[in-house]
């Protein structure tokens, strides 16, 4: 929140003193000028959560396994060797160090897979993101701004969609368009954006009648400049961490298309896709299961814990 | 005069390095009125919630004597602090709406204090709360019995909460600030219920208030408090004739009722002191009107003097006025070392 | 509390046909002829095929076609499954207490485990025992349901063998549905040998649907308890020299249910979401698995009218919910 506001104090002199209201209340100019830059004062309070600094770390380290795939990796993700079907891990009896964590039942390396699905899960779970975010603030400002008719159509709209579970409407929507992973990333879109359309718009409904921005009314804004220059600036904190948040749900929605085979196509090496082909080798290659699953979780983790970081650090609310 | 009904010496309450109140001594007898005042912060009702083992944990609780009614509570199991507790000592709270259970009818809450101290049947407990609620002026009690404190208001409710702390007929009410909260004409009225309570039922009342013109109307005695340590311990009447400490004129001339005349009302400059920036000398000094020299290097220690005690260099009354010699050590360090009973409560 | 009701009711019922809405846009979205999508890879003859265009309304306007589907959803007809022939309303109720046993078990572990777990980390705050909790349901949470549901297998069916690998009950037994409830039927009939087969195959996937509930359950009560304990109601509860046990649960459970009776109501559309995986993990009989083969199979007058009815449970879920809460605030009771 300070970050934000701290933006638009150029414009709404009256954010200054919103802004002791909730920090301290001496408000003699030294000690004003004493006050850390926002970030450094963001970064302190998300150091102080150390799962959420684990997560950032661990996620930084998925990241780089992710672009230096190509490089990292031991093998092509596809190729098949015959001469090595379902071997274990290295460190089981009959495992080679050719292939660190086995092959499945097609002789394909299971690390160069996982290390190539990360790819796969990072990049479509914060696409989804990012556009369900903008059409989200889109629609929750419009609703929330200008009431009335625009107001109860979207709400409605938003309510209808939020009333059928998302998985389910996310395979709906993938029986209409047909399975690949790009449909599926557009329908966890569709089934993210009701959540980020309702967020904005009660944050936009609870900043409407704040003295600063009638005061940017007064001075003759236009309605895009209100909406965008004034309100979504304050309105942004919770959509961060809602945002965070949504990565893991789109990651974990669609390795759950992909192991319905809804959603990435084989022989695409994306995490859930890997485990659908893994169900029958259950008792011959328990690592099949494990590894792409694992994964999984611990990227779903890392952004449930970041998500919580930020929340702290955000939310003006917990701060003292 | 032998066995006071409460007795505290040197209590000391500490939430990490601050020290919420310091080494605070006090007797009182059964009947008695004492007012305690200070300003927010000042340690008043963390003393009492001490005294009722209400504080959390971070909240470390040390003392020489703890003693009410003949048992030290210093050295009773929880157990037995809860049998005393809402019975023989209880408590009313600053804020009467929030202080109730929003969830629970009237009638439940004050009943429930009955059933764990007293038990008894169904029956009797519904009388008797019938019974307390006309005790406190709450008009057709057994309607309001079955009410949701949302739908009393803030008098109303105070005067459950009133009922409900002399379910038991305790010895020993405290009342924290339990007027702050409410409008101005409800606020003589409560005062004047519990003043009319603790004449029938001879019981101690410890008032916690900085409105000093409810101590005027109602206390036999009067603690001044500042910054967690007691500054000044009178007999009311003398107190607001002739108050000793600085901090104490200070308070009584900002009452309305004795600036008449002036152009402005006066007040004391600043606000009392947080745990960061606590003076080295004596707590009051940066805002005293009288401060020497003296005040900012060293901290006074609580002298004795005929009627009273007051914790100044350079008392106000020049008969009582006693060495200002300062003394070697400051009185809250020798205490430190003898400590021998401490105990912290979870 | 009864206007409460009315108007909890009145945002429920648009609700409604808003879904019914989308569920008609659905089969007009799906690429190609509804008709020959019906007949399947066998074809149809040109003749036929327009008579049956005709019979059908489709030539009607769109309008109209909305509102027969309308008259026709409320008398209960949701269509004819294109692969069973039989009426969709008949299928999913056959399959429905499958999916309502399970769920209940699920909710019933993440109930049983998350509500003790999340009072316990509250009081002890900041404590091993906290971190760990909290831990346990950040994991718990992260954790994708099918994944979680096929190392569960692996563990305790596959490798332990422990429990059963799949279905309802053991194909030894065969028990005459009156109720549909395995477990009530099997106890009926007073067959326990069966009824404790039953209970058995219930026990894993009941335990896989039930942890991301269970975990977030775990979490919401830590912080609802957390806020109410430093209520000043709680302070006065302390006053009055209640055990700690009485403190606790009765002045501060009951008021940290309030906001949790909402989080655990949403939980419902977690769990049939999640029972579309657990289901087809676990070939439970269910809602879940036969919505997965209905898409396999192309049957899309069982999807439409499968998703219609599962939205019509979570509405009449969130519906319970309101009511419940109602019941548990006083503040909104008694408006």
């Amino acid at each position: 929140m300070t970050e934000i506001t701290s933006k638009t104090d150029g414009e709404n002199p009256q954010m200054t003193t919103e802004q002791t209201d909730s920090g301290a209340v001496v408000a003699s100019t030294e000690v004003v000028n004493n006050y850390p830059h926002p970030i450094v004062e963001f970064w302190q309070y998300f150091r102080a959560n150390k799962g959420a600094v684990f997560g950032l770390v661990v996620l930084v380290l998925l990241v780089l396994m992710a672009i230096f795939a190509p490089l990292l990796a031991p093998h092509p993700p596809n190729e098949q060797y015959r001469d090595a079907l379902l071997m274990p891990p290295a460190w089981a009896e009959q495992g080679s160090m050719l292939y660190p964590l086995g092959t499945d039942d097609l002789g394909r390396d299971l690390l160069s897979r996982i290390m190539y699905g990360a790819q796969v899960s990072l990049t479509t779970g914060s696409m989804v993101v990012v556009l369900a975010v903008s059409f989200g603030i889109l629609l929750g400002l419009l609703a929330g701004y200008f009431r009335g008719l625009v107001d109860i159509v979207i709400t409605r709209l938003m309510d209808v969609m939020l009333a059928v579970p998302s998985l389910l409407s996310a395979i709906v929507i993938v029986a209409i368009l047909g399975p690949s992973l790009l449909n599926a990333a557009l329908a966890v879109v569709i089934t993210q954006l009701p959540h980020f359309v309702r967020l904005t718009r009660s944050s936009v409904i609870s900043e409407m009648p704040k003295p600063y921005v009638t005061a940017s009314q007064v001075a003759g804004a236009s309605h895009l400049r209100l909406m965008f220059n004034t309100i979504l600036p304050n309105c942004l904190a919770p959509l961060i961490v809602q945002a965070t948040l949504g990565i893991s749900t789109a990651i974990l929605d669609l390795a759950a298309l992909g192991f319905l085979g809804m959603g990435a196509q084989p022989p695409t090496p994306e995490w859930g896709t890997m485990l659908s082909g893994s169900l029958q080798f259950m008792q011959r290659a328990p690592w099949m299961v494990t590894f792409p699953g694992l994964f999984i979780l611990i990227t779903v983790l890392c952004f449930n814990l970041m998500g919580d970081g930020l929340r702290d650090a955000l939310d003006p609310k917990l701060k003292r | 005069m032998t066995n006071p009904l409460l007795h505290i010496e040197d209590l000391s309450v500490q939430f990490g390095s601050f020290t919420a109140v310091e080494n605070l001594s006090l007797k009182l007898e059964l009947g008695e009125i004492l007012g305690i005042v200070g300003e927010s912060g000042s340690g008043k009702s963390v003393t009492m919630l001490a005294l009722m083992g209400l504080i959390a944990y971070p909240g470390k609780i040390t003392a020489k004597k703890l003693e009410f009614n003949g048992k030290d509570l210093l050295s009773i199991s929880a157990k037995e602090r809860r049998s005393l507790i809402g019975k023989d000592m209880s408590m009313i709270f600053q804020e009467p709406m929030t202080s109730l259970n929003p969830s629970y009818t009237v009638g439940f809450q004050i009943s429930e204090a009955l059933k764990v101290h007293e038990g008894g049947s169904r029956r009797a407990r519904y009388k008797r709360c019938v019974e307390l609620l006309e005790q406190v002026g709450i008009p057709d009690p057994t309607k309001r019995l079955k009410a949701f404190p949302h739908q009393l208001s803030g008098g109303m409710c105070q005067r459950i909460m009133i009922a409900m702390a002399i379910a038991c007929n305790p010895k020993l009410l405290i009342a924290d600030e339990p007027t702050t909260a409410l409008d101005v004409t409800i606020q003589a009225q409560i005062i004047e219920l519990l003043q009319s309570l603790q004449r029938d039922q001879g019981m101690t009342l410890i008032m916690i208030t900085h409105d000093m013109g409810v101590v005027a109307q109602c206390a036999d005695r009067v603690n001044v408090m500042y910054a967690g340590q007691l500054v000044e311990d009178r007999a009311a009447e003398k107190l607001f004739s002739e108050p000793n400490h600085p901090y104490t004129s200070a308070l009584l001339s900002a009452l309305p009722e004795r600036s008449k005349g002036k152009n402005r009302l006066p007040t004391i400059p600043g606000i009392v002191p947080g745990p960061l920036d606590r003076p080295v000398g004596c707590l009051f000094s940066p805002r005293c009107f009288a401060v020497q020299e003296q005040c900012s290097g060293n901290r006074p220690p609580l002298e004795l003097d005929s009627d009273g005690a007051t914790r100044c260099f350079y008392p106000l009354r020049a008969e009582v006025i006693k060495s200002t010699e300062l003394k070697s050590e400051i009185e809250g360090v020798d205490h430190q070392h003898d400590l021998e009973k401490t105990e912290g409560w979870a | 509390m009864l206007l409460y009701l009315f108007k909890r009711m009145a945002v429920f019922i648009p609700t409604f046909f808003g879904i019914t809405l989308l569920t008609f846009a659905m089969i007009r979205l799906i690429p190609g002829d509804p008709i020959e999508l019906m007949a399947g890879e066998r074809g149809i003859d040109p003749e036929r095929h327009a008579i049956l265009r005709a019979e059908m309304g489709l030539d009607d306007p769109i309008v109209f076609q909305y509102l027969n589907y309308i008259g026709d959803v409320l008398q209960g007809d949701l269509g004819v499954s294109v692969v069973t022939k039989t009426p969709v309303l008949d299928e999913f109720l056959a399959l429905f207490p499958a999916t309502v046993e399970l769920s209940f078990f699920a909710i019933i572990f993440a109930l049983s485990i998350g509500l003790p777990l999340g009072i316990i980390a509250a009081l002890r705050r900041g404590s091993m025992i906290d971190y760990t909790t909290m831990g346990i349901s950040l994991t718990g949470y992260s954790m994708p349901v099918f994944w979680w549901a096929l190392i569960l297998m692996m563990v305790f069916s596959v490798t332990l063998g422990w429990t059963p690998v799949s279905g309802r009950i053991s194909f030894l037994y065969y028990v005459e549905p009156v109720t549909g409830f395995l477990l009530i039927d099997t106890w009926l009939e007073g067959n326990w040998a069966a009824f404790k087969s039953a209970l058995w195959h219930l026990v894993l996937p009941a335990t896989a649907l039930g942890t991301i509930p269970m975990a977030v359950i775990a979490r919401m009560t830590r912080s609802s308890m957390l806020e109410v304990l430093g209520e000043d109601y709680i302070r006065t509860a302390r006053a009055k020299g209640l055990s700690s046990w009485r403190v606790v649960m009765i002045h501060g459970l009951r008021n940290a249910m309030i906001p949790l009776i909402t989080v655990i109501g949403l939980q419902v559309g977690v769990l049939l979401a999640g029972a579309i995986l657990t289901e087809t993990m676990f070939s439970w009989p269910g809602i879940g698995k036969w919505l997965i083969e209905s898409v396999r199979r192309r049957d899309y007058p069982s999807l439409q009218g499968g998703v219609l009815l599962i939205s019509a449970v979570v509405i009449i879920v969130n519906l319970i919910v309101d009511v419940l809460y109602g019941v548990f605030n006083p503040r909104i009771r008694k408006q």
